[in-house]
C-alpha cells in the first residue's frame, strides 16, 4: 500500500477512534479491511451487496430482510453506501457496543420506513417468517394462515407498548429492552451471535473487552 | 375401523388375515364391539345395511338350527348375507365359542365393511378426520329432506361416529402392542447397563454385585455397538458379564432381538462363546429376576413390577372373549406364559397383604428399577430430605383447566414451531406469567413445555438458553418441577452449560441447579456427572472487594451461584466429600470476606451444612474462618446471623475453635442474639453456639460477665423445643461452676428445668437431666428440686427406651441422692426403685453401665437401701462388670463396689465372684481418677484376708506404693489403708505360724508365708 493511502487510514483512524469502542490500531484494522473489500479505490464505498456478503460470511446470517435492515441500521445518512465512518461505528457497535448502543442500532434495524416509530404492520413484516409453516407443532389454519404470526406481534407489542400509544417508539423500545435484555432482539437477530463476533474480533482486537452484553442482573437488582 | 383394517392389521397375500398378536387385539375388540350392539342399539340394529355383508361362514348348517329366526342364507350354510346389526347378532349367537373365527372370516370377505354398512360416503378415508366431521355437517343441513330422512341420517352418523371411535381405540392398543415388541437399540442396553450398574454393590440390600463389559469387548463403537462387526452382523449389540449374589458369574449378550445367556467367556483365550444358551428376554432385567432368586426378591419388595402386573390387568379383561376358541389358542398361551412371573412370584411371597401391596404400587407408573434405586441412595447418604414423597397432584379431566393451561399451552407451540426469534418472544412471554405459582408450573410440564426448555439449552443459540434457564429457574422452586426436571435428565444438561463462557449462563445453570438439587436423587446425579468439580470453580472469584465494573459484578455473581449450588447440594455426605476434594475449603474462606450479605449467605449456609464433617471443622478453624464468622455474626441480616451462628455451633465442638471465637469476642454478639425472641431460628442457633462454647471455662467466665444465665433462664418457657435443647445444654454446661448453680438458682431456673423433665424430647431430657444433676450439688438447689420431687422424675426417666437419656439420669441422681437430707427415706419411697437400679446393671450400653454404677454407690451410702440392693442380687452383677474395659466404667463401678462392701458378708461375695484380680489391673490405667475409687474398693475389700491374698498375689503392692505417693490425701489414704491390711494379715500370720512353731506343730497357710516374704 502506498504511503499516501496509508497515511490517509491512520489519520482517519486517529479522528475517530475515540468515537467507537475500538484503539486507534484496531480501527486502522477494520479500515483496511474496508479498503480490501471496496477495491482500494480511496472514493470506493461499501454497497449493499458487497456488505450483505460480510454479514452472511462473517457474521453467519441468513436472512435476506434482516441483513438489509442491518445495511439500513448501518447506513446512518441513508445513501445506500457506507461509508468508512459508518463501517467503523457500525462495527464497533456491533461487536463491542453497550447495551444502549445496540438498542439504538436494533431499534434503526427494526425500524423499516425509518419514521421514528414500530408500527403493528411492520412488526408483522419482520415476524412473518418466524413460524416455520407444515411444522409438527405449529400448523395453520386454512382460513388464517398468518394467525400465529398475528399472535406473536401482540405479545411483543404487548411487551414494548407500555403506555399504550398504539406505535412503540425509542424511548419505549428502550425502557423494555433496559427491563428485560432478552428483548433486544426480539424482532429478529440483527446482531451477530457470540461466537460469530468473537470469531471476527479475533482476527485484528488489541485489548480484550468483553463483547457481551449481560442478560441478567447483577450487583443493584439481586434479589 | 376402517384405518385400523387397511394400516393397522398384518394382511396376508391372499387378503387373509394374519394369526399376529395384533390382529387378535382388533378381532376381539370389533367382536366387543359388535356383539351385543343391537341390543344395546334397537334403532340402529333394524337399520338396512347399505350393501349387505357377505361372506363364506365357518358356520355348520346345524349350528343354525338352535336359534329361532334363520337369517338369510344358502343352503349349505357356507355362503352367510347380512342386511343388518339384528342379523349379525344372530349369526354371532349361533357361533357361540367360535366368534372370534367368525368375526375374522367376515373382515376377510369384506375389507371395508363400514362403507357396505353405511354406505360408499363413509368408505374408508385415510385423509384426516376433518372430513368426516364437514361430511356429517353437510349431511345434517342439506335442505330438501324430511322428517324421517333426517332421522335415518343421524342413526347413520352417529354409526360412523362409533366406528370411527372404534377405530381410534382399535388403534391405539395395536399402538400399544408394536411398542412392546420394539426390538433393543445400542442406546436402550447401555441404559439398562447404567441403570443396573448403579444397582449394584456388595451390600445385601443391592439385588447384584455387580456388572461389567466383557473385557474384550469394552469399546463402543460409534454406532453404540460393543459386539465386534462380524457379529453385529448376527445381531449382537454388547456382551456383558453379571456378578449375580446368589449364583455364579453369568455372561449375557444383548442382541437386536433380545436378551439371552451365552455360552460365556473365557479368561484364558479371551473371548467370549456366542452361543445362546437361553430363552429371549425382553429386558436383562427380566432375565436377571429369572435367573436369580435374591435379583428377585431384591427388586420385587420394593415395588412390584409395574409392566407385568399391568399386563396381567389388560389379560383379565381380555379373557371373557376368549372362550375355547381355537384361533385363541395361540395369544393365550402367550398371555398365559406372561402372567407365569407375578403369580410364581406371589406364591413364593406369600402374604395375600403382600400382593395387594403389590398391586397397588403396581398402578403407580414407576418401574421397579427405579425404586430399587431410590432405595439404593438411602443406603448411600445421609442428607434429610422431605421432599422425598412430593405428592403427585394431576388434573382429572380437561373441563377444570385454568384459563393459563390454554395460553402456555400456545406459547410452547411457538416455542417449538419457530425460529430463535418466535423462540425469545415465546419464552419472554412466558416469563410473563406468574412463574411462582403452582397452576403456572405445573401447567408448563403438562402441556410438555419443560421438554422443551430443556432441548432448547442443547442449542447453540445463547439467548435461547438464557431465556429457557430464566424460567426453569422460577420453576423449579416447585417440588414436582424439580423431580420432572431431574426424570427428564436436564440435570447433566445443566451440568454441561457450566462449562460454557458465557457468564449469564453459568449463573443460571448453578442457580437452577440450586433449585433442582434440594433433592437426594438429584444431588447424586450432579455428583456423578463432575457438577461439584465445575460448581466449585465457579467460586474462583478473583476481584472481591475492591473497585466494582460490571465485569467483577458478573464474576462475584457467578461466585454466589456456585454457593447457592454448592448449598443444596452440601446437604449429602458424599457431596461433602467431593466438595473438599475438588478445593472448596480455601474458596468458601476467601468469598467469606465479601462485603456482600447475598454472598455471604450461601457461603455461610454451605459451611454451615459442611461443619458436620470434623474434617471441614478443623478445616474452618485452620483457614481463619472463624474470625469472619464471628465478624458476620454482627451483621444486620438475620439470615446470615443465623447461618454463622449455627456454624459456630456445629465447629465449636472442638476446643481451639471456642477459644478462638472468645478471642475474635465473639461472645458478646451472640448473646445479643438472645434478645431477638421472635426468630426461632436464629435463637436456636444462637443458643446452641453459646452451649457449645460455654464447654471452654474461660468462655464460662466471659459469660457470666455478659450475665448470660439470666437471659437463658428467661428463655427457658415458651420456647420451641430446638430452642430449649440449647438453653438447657447451655445451662447444664455452665452449672459446672459453684457461682453459675447459684445463678441460675436465683434467676429463678431450676424450677423450670425441673418441669422440662416431663417432656419427651430426647436431646431435651438428656440434656435436662445433666442441668438438673449438676445444679442438684447444691443443697439450696436441692431443696427446690425436692420440693418439686424432681427426683421421682429423674428415676422414672431411668425407664426411658433411650439409653443416653437413662445414663443422664442416672448421673443426675447421683448428686441428688448426696445432697437431699434423708436420702435414705427419699429412695425408700420409690416403688420398684431399687429393683429398677439392680435391673438396669444388665443393659448392654456401656454409658448406662457407668452412670448406673455411679447411682449404685450413691444409693449404697445408706445402709438400709444397701441391704435392699444386696437382696435384689447387685454383687453378682457388679462383680461381672469388673472385666470391662471401659475406664468410666471403672471408676464408677469401682466406687460402688467400695460403697457396697459395708454390707454383712459382700466383701467375701466380691472375693468369691472374683471381682478382686480385675480390680487390681485398674491400677494400671492412667486415669488418676480411677486409681482413687479403685484404691478405694482395694482398700475395702481388703478387710477380708482372702481378698488380701488374692491381691497380693496379683501384685497390688507395688501399684499401691507407688500411689501412696501421689498427691491425692483420699488416694493416699486408701492406698494405705489398704497395704495396713494386707500388712497386718502377714503379721498375724507371722504370728501364728511362730506360735503354731512354738508348739511344734501345724504349719502356717502356704499363702500366709507368701505374704510374710514380702
Amino acid at each position: 500500500m502506498e504511503a499516501s493511502a496509508k497515511a490517509n487510514i491512520s489519520k482517519i483512524a486517529e479522528a475517530l477512534h475515540s468515537q467507537t469502542n475500538f484503539t486507534k490500531k484496531e480501527c486502522e484494522h477494520l479500515l483496511n479491511m474496508y479498503k480490501d473489500i471496496t477495491g482500494g479505490a480511496d472514493d470506493a464505498k461499501l454497497d449493499r451487496n458487497k456488505f450483505k456478503d460480510i454479514l452472511h460470511n462473517s457474521f453467519g446470517m441468513t436472512d435476506d430482510l434482516m441483513m438489509d435492515q442491518v445495511f439500513r441500521a448501518f447506513d446512518t445518512d441513508s445513501d445506500s453506501n457506507i461509508s468508512q465512518e459508518e463501517w467503523l461505528k457500525g462495527i464497533s457497535t456491533f461487536l463491542r457496543g453497550t447495551l444502549e448502543e445496540k438498542t439504538s442500532f436494533a431499534f434503526r434495524a427494526y425500524d423499516l420506513n425509518s419514521d421514528g416509530v414500530i408500527s403493528r404492520d411492520e412488526m408483522f413484516q419482520l415476524l412473518k417468517s418466524t413460524l416455520i409453516r407444515g411444522s409438527l407443532d405449529y400448523q395453520p389454519v386454512e382460513e388464517d394462515p398468518d394467525e400465529g404470526v398475528r399472535d406473536l406481534v401482540e405479545i411483543v407489542f404487548k411487551k414494548f407498548d407500555t403506555q399504550k400509544k398504539g406505535t412503540i417508539d425509542y424511548a419505549q423500545f428502550k425502557s423494555s429492552v433496559v427491563d428485560e435484555p432478552l428483548l433486544l432482539q426480539a424482532l429478529g437477530a440483527c446482531l451477530p451471535d457470540e461466537k460469530s463476533a468473537d470469531a471476527f474480533l479475533c482476527t485484528f482486537e488489541e485489548v480484550h473487552v468483553p463483547t457481551t452484553i449481560s442478560y441478567i442482573r447483577t450487583g443493584g437488582g439481586r434479589q | 375401523m376402517g384405518l385400523t383394517l387397511t394400516k393397522a392389521a398384518d394382511w396376508l397375500d391372499n387378503s387373509k388375515l394374519d394369526f399376529s398378536p395384533s390382529n387378535q387385539i382388533i378381532l376381539t375388540d370389533i367382536l366387543k364391539a359388535v356383539d351385543g350392539y343391537s341390543k344395546n342399539n334397537p334403532i340402529g340394529g333394524k337399520m338396512k345395511f347399505s350393501e349387505p355383508l357377505v361372506w363364506d361362514s365357518t358356520l355348520k348348517f346345524e349350528d343354525f338350527k338352535k336359534t329361532e329366526r334363520f337369517p338369510e342364507t344358502s343352503q349349505e350354510v357356507a355362503h352367510v348375507e347380512c342386511h343388518s346389526f339384528d342379523m349379525l347378532q344372530l349369526v354371532l349367537d349361533a357361533c357361540r365359542s367360535k366368534k372370534t373365527a367368525e368375526v375374522r372370516a367376515c373382515l376377510e370377505g369384506n375389507s371395508d365393511p363400514v362403507s357396505k354398512i353405511l354406505g360408499n360416503r363413509y368408505a374408508c378415508n385415510t385423509e384426516d378426520d376433518v372430513e368426516f366431521y364437514k361430511q356429517a355437517e353437510e349431511d345434517l343441513q342439506g335442505e330438501d329432506i324430511t322428517y324421517e330422512e333426517f332421522e335415518t341420517k343421524k342413526v347413520v352418523l352417529k354409526m360412523a361416529m362409533e366406528f370411527h371411535n372404534l377405530d381410534v381405540r382399535m388403534l391405539r392398543s395395536v399402538q400399544g402392542l408394536m411398542s412392546k415388541d420394539s426390538r433393543l437399540s445400542p442406546r436402550l442396553v447401555e441404559a439398562e447397563f447404567d441403570c443396573l450398574k448403579e444397582l449394584s454393590g456388595s451390600e445385601d440390600e443391592q439385588p447384584l454385585r455387580d456388572i461389567e463389559p466383557v473385557p474384550c469387548y469394552v469399546h463402543v463403537f460409534s454406532n453404540g455397538y460393543r459386539a465386534p462387526n462380524f457379529r453385529q452382523l448376527q445381531g449382537d449389540i454388547a456382551y456383558f458379564l453379571v456378578y449375580l449374589k446368589d449364583t455364579d458369574v453369568i455372561c449375557v449378550t444383548a442382541g437386536t432381538k433380545g436378551w439371552f445367556v451365552n455360552k460365556g467367556y473365557s479368561k484364558d483365550t479371551n473371548d467370549v462363546d456366542f452361543e445362546r444358551r437361553s430363552d429371549l428376554y425382553g429386558s436383562l432385567f427380566a432375565l436377571l429376576r429369572e435367573r436369580s432368586r435374591h435379583f428377585r426378591e431384591r427388586t420385587s419388595r420394593k415395588s412390584g413390577d409395574g409392566e407385568t402386573a399391568a399386563d396381567e390387568a389388560a389379560d383379565g379383561a381380555e379373557k371373557p372373549d376368549q372362550e375355547g376358541d381355537a384361533d385363541q389358542q395361540a395369544a393365550r398361551e402367550e398371555a398365559e406364559e406372561r402372567k407365569k412371573d407375578p403369580t410364581l412370584r406371589w406364591v413364593s411371597l406369600g402374604t395375600s397383604e403382600q400382593q395387594s401391596q403389590e398391586r397397588r404400587s403396581a398402578r403407580q407408573p414407576q418401574s421397579a428399577a427405579a425404586a430399587a434405586q431410590q432405595s439404593d441412595e438411602s443406603d448411600s447418604e445421609s442428607g434429610t430430605d422431605e421432599e422425598e414423597d412430593a405428592v403427585e397432584r394431576r388434573h382429572e379431566s380437561n373441563a377444570d383447566l385454568p384459563s393459563e393451561y390454554w395460553q402456555i399451552g400456545k406459547f410452547v407451540r411457538y416455542l417449538k414451531g419457530g425460529n430463535q426469534t418466535s423462540t425469545i418472544i415465546s419464552l419472554c412471554a412466558l416469563r410473563d406469567f406468574q412463574l411462582n405459582t403452582e397452576v403456572c408450573q405445573l401447567a408448563i410440564r403438562d402441556v410438555g413445555g419443560l421438554e422443551v426448555l430443556l432441548n432448547l439449552l442443547e442449542t447453540e443459540e445463547n439467548r435461547c438458553k438464557i431465556g429457557s434457564l430464566k424460567i426453569l429457574k422460577e420453576i423449579s422452586q416447585n417440588p414436582q418441577i424439580r423431580r420432572a426436571i431431574a426424570d427428564l435428565g436436564g440435570l447433566q444438561t445443566l451440568v454441561n452449560i457450566l462449562k460454557e463462557p458465557s457468564k449469564d449462563l453459568k449463573c443460571l445453570a448453578a442457580e437452577t441447579i440450586a433449585n433442582v438439587a434440594k433433592f437426594r436423587r438429584a444431588r447424586r446425579i450432579v455428583r456423578q456427572h463432575g457438577g461439584i468439580r465445575k460448581l466449585v470453580s465457579l467460586l474462583d472469584c478473583p476481584a472481591l472487594n475492591g473497585p466494582t465494573s460490571p465485569e467483577i459484578e458478573r464474576d462475584i455473581e457467578v461466585a454466589r451461584c456456585g454457593a447457592l449450588a454448592l448449598w443444596s447440594l452440601s446437604n449429602s455426605t458424599k457431596n461433602k466429600r467431593a466438595m473438599k476434594r475438588a478445593g472448596v475449603i480455601p474458596l468458601l474462606g476467601k468469598l467469606l470476606k465479601s462485603r456482600h450479605e447475598d454472598m455471604l449467605i450461601p457461603v455461610v449456609g454451605t459451611l454451615q451444612e459442611c461443619a458436620s464433617e470434623p474434617d471441614y471443622r478443623v478445616a474452618i478453624r485452620t483457614e481463619g474462618m472463624v474470625e469472619d464468622l464471628v465478624k458476620n455474626l454482627k451483621s444486620d441480616n438475620a439470615e446470615l446471623q443465623m447461618h454463622c451462628a449455627s456454624t459456630i455451633f456445629k465447629c465449636a465442638e472442638e476446643e481451639e475453635t471456642r477459644d478462638l471465637v472468645r478471642s475474635y469476642d465473639g461472645l458478646e454478639p451472640m448473646v445479643g442474639l438472645l434478645n431477638k425472641t421472635d426468630n426461632k431460628e436464629l435463637l436456636s442457633a444462637a443458643t446452641g453456639a453459646i452451649w457449645k462454647c460455654s464447654m471452654s471455662s474461660k468462655n464460662i467466665r466471659k459469660f457470666q460477665e455478659l450475665n448470660v444465665i439470666e437471659k437463658l433462664v428467661r428463655l427457658l418457657s415458651d420456647q420451641p423445643e430446638e430452642v430449649l435443647v440449647n438453653v438447657v445444654g447451655a445451662l447444664g454446661e455452665m452449672a459446672a461452676e459453684k457461682e453459675n448453680r447459684h445463678a441460675i438458682r436465683k434467676a429463678g431456673g431450676i424450677g423450670p428445668l425441673v418441669q422440662l423433665l416431663t417432656g419427651t424430647n430426647q436431646a431435651l431430657l438428656v440434656n435436662t437431666t445433666r442441668a438438673v444433676g449438676r445444679c442438684a450439688q447444691e443443697k439450696e438447689n436441692m431443696a427446690i428440686i425436692d420440693r418439686m420431687d424432681g427426683v421421682r422424675l429423674l428415676w422414672s426417666l431411668l425407664k426411658n427406651p433411650n439409653p443416653e437419656v437413662q445414663a443422664s439420669a442416672a448421673y443426675a441422681i447421683c448428686p441428688c441422692i448426696d445432697n437431699v437430707n434423708d436420702a435414705g427415706e427419699m429412695v425408700r419411697s420409690y416403688v420398684g426403685g431399687l429393683e429398677l437400679i439392680v435391673h438396669l446393671l444388665r443393659s448392654d450400653n456401656i454409658k448406662v453401665l457407668a452412670a448406673i454404677c455411679a447411682a449404685v454407690a450413691s444409693i449404697a451410702k445408706d445402709e438400709e437401701n444397701l441391704a435392699v440392693l444386696t437382696d435384689h442380687g447387685v454383687i453378682p452383677l457388679l462383680a461381672g462388670l469388673t472385666r470391662t474395659q471401659d475406664e468410666e466404667l471403672k471408676r464408677h463401678l469401682s466406687e460402688a463396689i467400695a460403697c457396697c462392701c459395708a454390707w454383712g458378708n459382700n466383701r467375701i461375695v466380691f472375693g468369691k465372684e472374683g471381682a478382686v484380680a480385675p480390680l487390681v489391673s485398674y491400677l494400671r490405667v492412667k486415669d488418676p481418677k480411677v486409681h482413687r475409687s479403685t484404691a478405694r474398693a482395694l482398700h475395702e475389700l481388703s478387710r477380708h484376708p482372702d481378698n488380701c491374698i488374692t491381691m497380693h498375689e496379683c501384685g497390688v503392692v507395688r501399684h499401691l506404693l507407688g500411689l501412696v505417693g501421689s498427691d491425692d490425701e483420699a488416694l493416699q489414704l486408701a492406698a494405705s489403708g489398704c497395704i495396713a491390711n494386707i500388712r497386718r494379715l502377714a503379721m498375724a500370720n507371722e504370728k501364728s505360724r511362730q506360735s503354731s512353731k512354738a508348739r511344734g506343730g501345724g504349719n502356717g497357710g502356704a499363702n500366709g508365708k507368701a505374704v510374710a516374704a514380702k
